[in-house]
């Protein structure tokens, strides 16, 4: 099949599309406004009444259901005491003690202490001056509060995921059963699982701890899986050929080689926890999300700010303290044979004894217990960032706002208008002709189930407005990524200036990306949109450079000297080689930008995301709220479908000619 | 000569019953292989038609004790594939694999595990060392997974690595070792075990002709040594004549050639077979036994006497210097007569 539709196609069907869109566009001014399906913010369709009424009869018989008492409330008695213990030792007052049993400057020994011992000296440095950090902003307890939960969660995360993982690793029938799910899990935006979750869990940091694991657990399994089955078959198979087991091969080969990876499959999951603790404020996870959250909604974006750099400074933390665990677990199992003794004999019981001798004055002395307040140190944050903020929207208001304007009358509204002007059953017929021509059958036949569930769900054009911003972000994603990529890809100066801070700005929760935008830019449909487009153009930037990178030298060479200009190279050469990289670079892309337009909701994107959110805080929009987050998953799967199909049809286009050569050569 | 040589006690063990004895083995690649067992067609037909690929095709051999056989053939021969049928690495389609009478074919996991752990022990192309263990863990990782005591381990780690000229690299990794390193930690890994029988898969031929040369003295100094059993694979025919007591040759699966170096040199069986053995330089394999001819009536018989094993370079010198034909003797009876003429012959027929 597939080399059947790799023969040249008919000139017909190449313009057919085309002609599909231009039909579309002449009949709009025509059809404009009917059928759009308009739903406003406090309607209900019935299936929404229908799902609000099945909630409430799960409320109700929550404590009769066996189902609900025994398992779901045994899951959610245990990860409340877990946090309510993380947070009863670090954070809250416990035990009928004023503080909690360690004060601060005995979770800076601890910290500290760890960064030495797994780390090094300058990530013990590095970890002491964060934590200090969080009580100089004035926000030590808040940030107790979101590494407790952060902690409670990567620990259950690594319980289930590093087994998974080794199962996996070794076992390729359930790595085929696994993959898709982690797929799926990975695609769907981190918004979307907070509304099925409180439904059973009910809100609060039992609901949080799930989310987060659900969103942290895949990097993990799928990083030991790889490390796992990374091992090469030729060492393998030297140790089965000496006799051994399974289980010894696993234990003392495959588990040992795949160690680093697992490291860093904990730094990974650590950070994606951290990222869906501070979203799961949104049903009342404690800590520094709820400080952002409820500051963003009050417009206070001086506190906003603080809470975002405490965020920001534990989100750095933790990811150069386990990256830097990881770069050691090699050396030190090298140097460990001939080093271990003088570690041993000093540098850990002394780190030890420190760290205890701290912790003893914590609990004891409350000047160690509660983090002092030296001056007003805790208000200089917000201050001149609301200071900052103000002067930005005062004085370049001349030019954020052009640049707003631009984009939304130039763009957005055109592009949105057309979108959510359409009668729903034109934008089918036209959506799932253009798959058809251009991609194939299957993804035409999965447009048209996603597109069809969205009307089902009721809530047809605010996913069409969701839609147009995702793919204006998307657009202006691939923008940057490809200008920036290609620069980086081109020379290493660039990209030595270029990679730590975008790898840096991978690692920064998804929430934290709204600050500052709203402070430039106030709460318009535009903010979440440049949010969104920060948040995806690293990884997009990344991978085109990547792609640039990974050409042949030999091919750019052999352009070269055949007399190419730059432009030729570049458009000729290396972008046409490094079109794997570049869809790719796009569809992940496109998943990011989705996640972040709908956290966007909340600072007035509005669209779906704001109907989740809703969804939280109004009871009678909980079902609105539950089948907005069904439909930001359609419209993620669908585009994620899609991109895929496009991806790997550029690829067979790629090859085409290639196999056609060879089977004309039969 | 200066190297030692494993070619002159030919038929070692001859009559004493095979440590291994191989009968009829087949390993086929693909779907539904069992179909493709004892088909006549060619491999191409075969892939063709079933889309199997035949990598053994009815291969037997018997290996004797204390002996080198060497399997040799070129890339993608299945050299390899019958190798590790003979541990089944590779579970061999049909056919039967005797260790000592006992069919390793019909053994149990467990059992195979046995054997594995104390009985063959086998040495990689790529060496197959474990990178995050230290030398000595690695050569003593056989030792350990059967269970052996971490003092007792160690021991015998250092006494193998001392063997192969090693000691004092206790605690380097593998990647801290240059390639004939590694494949000496390999060698002593294999060792370690104690095993009846050494496999090697074309253990030298990621070293470098240097290093490859001196690591095949090293077999042939170990084999002296520890005297094991030993199954060669390798791909370079001075390899399989310089250290073969017997050489297989094997084209696409199947056997072509079974015997000694001389015999195979000597006596080809096919045109692939003298292809293969066309550059070799003859006189430094074949022996006079392979030139000798009938005296004609007039020539005189009372030159001087050598053995027919003795290699024709070596008997050169006494040949051409002689004014009258050399007789080559064995047990007081005069097997033939060899002149310069032959000796020339031999020598430079290598050439062309
Ligand atoms: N796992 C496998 N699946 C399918 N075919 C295989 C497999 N392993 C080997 N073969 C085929 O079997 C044939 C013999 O391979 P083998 O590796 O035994 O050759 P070899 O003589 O060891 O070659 P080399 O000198 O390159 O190591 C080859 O045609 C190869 O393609
Ligand atoms: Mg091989």
């Amino acid at each position: 099949m597939a080399v059947l539709s790799l023969r040249p196609r008919p000139a017909v069907r190449r313009w057919l599309p085309a002609v599909v869109i231009a039909a579309w566009l002449a009949c709009w001014p025509l059809l404009n406004g009917r059928d759009t399906l308009p739903l406003a913010g406090s309607d209900l369709t019935s299936l929404h009444r229908w799902i609000n009424a099945r909630w409430d009869t799960i409320d109700n018989s929550r404590s009769g259901n066996p189902f609900f008492h025994y398992f779901i409330g045994a899951i959610r008695t245990g990860l409340d005491a877990a946090v309510t213990f993380a947070q009863a030792l670090i954070s809250q007052p416990s035990f009928g003690r004023p503080v909690p049993v360690l004060g601060w400057l005995g979770v800076v020994a601890v910290a500290t202490a760890i960064a030495f011992l797994y780390a090094n000296l300058r990530m013990a440095l590095l970890t002491a001056a964060s934590f200090v950090a969080f009580g100089v902003l004035g926000l030590w307890q808040q940030s107790m509060d979101t590494l407790s939960i952060t902690l409670v969660a990567v620990t259950c995360s690594l319980a289930i995921g590093i087994p998974l993982g080794i199962w996996a690793g070794v076992s390729d029938r359930f790595d085929r059963v696994v993959t898709p799910v982690l797929d799926i899990m990975q695609t769907m935006p981190t918004f979307v699982y907070l509304a099925p979750l409180t439904l059973f869990f009910l809100i609060g940091p039992a609901s949080a701890t799930i989310a987060t694991m659900i969103y942290a657990i895949p990097p993990c399994i799928r990083l030991t899986s790889h490390g796992i089955r990374e091992v090469s078959p030729a060492t393998l198979e030297a140790s089965t050929s000496l006799g051994a087991t399974e289980w010894q091969s696993l234990r003392k080969v495959r588990l040992p080689l795949a160690k680093q990876a697992m490291v860093v499959g904990i730094n990974q999951t650590m950070m994606a926890a951290l990222s869906m603790v501070t979203i799961a404020a949104l049903i009342d996870s404690p800590g520094l999300g709820q400080t952002v959250y409820q500051t963003l909604q009050k417009m206070d974006i001086g506190t906003a700010f603080n809470g975002g750099l405490a965020l920001v400074i534990m989100a750095i933390m933790l990811d150069r303290v386990t990256s830097a665990a990881s770069r050691r677990v090699e050396r030190t199992r090298r140097a460990g044979r001939l080093r271990s003794s003088a570690y041993r004999r000093w540098k850990r019981p002394a780190a030890l004894t420190v760290a205890a001798v701290l912790c003893y004055l914590s609990y004891t002395y409350v000047w160690a217990a509660v983090f002092p307040t030296l001056g007003d140190t805790s208000s200089y944050v917000p201050r001149a960032a609301a200071a900052t903020s103000a002067w930005v929207q005062n004085h370049l208001a001349g030019f954020t706002g052009a640049l707003k304007n631009l984009l939304t009358y130039g763009m957005l509204n055109p592009f949105e208008s057309l979108l959510t002007g359409t009668p729903w059953w034109l934008a089918l017929v036209v959506a799932v002709s253009v798959a058809a021509l251009l991609v194939g059958f299957r993804t035409a036949a999965i447009v048209a189930v996603g597109l069809v569930l969205l009307v089902v769900l009721g809530l047809w054009q605010d996913s069409m407005v969701t839609l147009a911003s995702t793919l204006v972000a998307t657009f202006l994603v691939m923008v940057l990524g490809l200008f920036f990529g290609v620069w980086m890809g081109r020379s290493d100066r660039v990209d030595t200036l270029l990679r730590p801070l975008l790898d840096a700005g991978q690692t920064m929760p998804a929430f934290v990306y709204l600050v500052p935008v709203l402070g430039l830019f106030g709460a318009t449909r535009f903010t979440a949109i440049i949010a969104a487009v920060a948040y995806a153009a690293p990884a997009s930037i990344k991978l085109v450079a990547e792609g640039i990178r990974a050409v042949a030298p030999a091919a750019v060479e052999a352009a070269t000297s055949a007399g190419s200009t730059v432009g030729q190279l570049i458009f000729k050469v290396q972008l046409p080689m490094a079109r794997r990289a570049v869809t790719l670079a796009t569809s992940q892309g496109l998943i990011y930008v989705l996640a972040m337009v709908v956290v966007g909701g909340m600072v007035g994107a509005g669209a779906l995301g704001y109907d989740v959110v809703a969804g939280f805080s109004q009871t009678a929009l909980r079902g609105k709220g539950l089948a907005a987050g069904v439909s930001i998953v359609v419209l993620g799967l669908m585009l994620d479908r899609v991109m895929r199909a496009v991806a790997h049809r550029v690829e067979l286009a790629a090859h085409g000619p290639a196999d056609r050569g060879a089977d004309g050569g039969h | 000569m200066t190297e030692p040589t494993l070619t002159e006690p030919t038929l070692r063990n001859a009559e004493s019953p095979p440590v291994l004895d191989v009968r009829g083995l087949w390993k086929v690649f693909g779907p539904n292989p069992g179909r493709a067992v004892r088909s006549t067609l060619s491999s191409a037909e075969l892939k063709e038609q079933t889309g199997c690929v035949a990598a053994v095709r009815d291969v037997s051999f018997a290996v004797r004790p204390g002996e080198v056989f060497v399997v040799m053939g070129l890339s993608g021969s299945g050299k390899s594939t019958l190798v590790r049928c003979l541990t089944r690495l590779i579970e061999p389609t049909a056919g039967e694999v005797l260790l000592d009478g006992e069919n390793i074919g019909k053994a149990d996991a467990r059992r195979l595990r046995e054997l594995r752990r104390h009985r063959l022990a086998m040495v990689f192309q790529n060496f197959g060392l474990l990178p995050h263990r230290c030398v000595l863990d690695n050569v003593g990782y056989g030792l350990e997974i059967r269970g052996s005591a971490k003092a007792e381990r160690y021991a015998r780690a250092r006494e193998v690595l001392e063997l192969v000229g090693l000691t004092g690299f206790e605690t380097y990794y593998p990647d801290q070792l240059s390639g004939g390193m590694q494949q000496r930690v390999g060698l002593a890994r294999a060792l370690a075990v104690d095993p009846e029988v050494l496999l090697f898969d074309e253990p030298f031929s990621a070293l470098d002709p240097l290093i490859r040369r001196e690591m095949q003295n090293e077999v042939i100094r170990l084999h002296h040594e520890v005297g094991k059993t030993m199954v060669f694979i390798t791909h370079d025919l001075s390899e399989a004549l310089k250290l073969g007591d017997r050489i297989l040759i094997m084209r696409d699966g199947e056997l072509v050639q079974l015997g000694t170096p001389d015999e195979v040199v000597g006596a080809p069986a096919d045109d692939y077979v003298k292809d293969f053995v066309s550059e070799v330089p003859k006189a430094q394999v074949l022996t006079l036994r392979w030139i000798m001819r009938d005296p004609r009536p007039d020539e005189p018989l009372d030159g001087p006497e050598l053995a027919p094993d003795v290699v024709i370079q070596d008997a050169a010198r006494s040949v051409l210097q002689a004014d009258r034909p050399i007789r080559v003797v064995a047990d007081g009876k005069l097997l033939g007569l060899v002149t310069g003429t032959e000796v020339i012959e031999t020598m430079t027929s290598g050439d062309q």
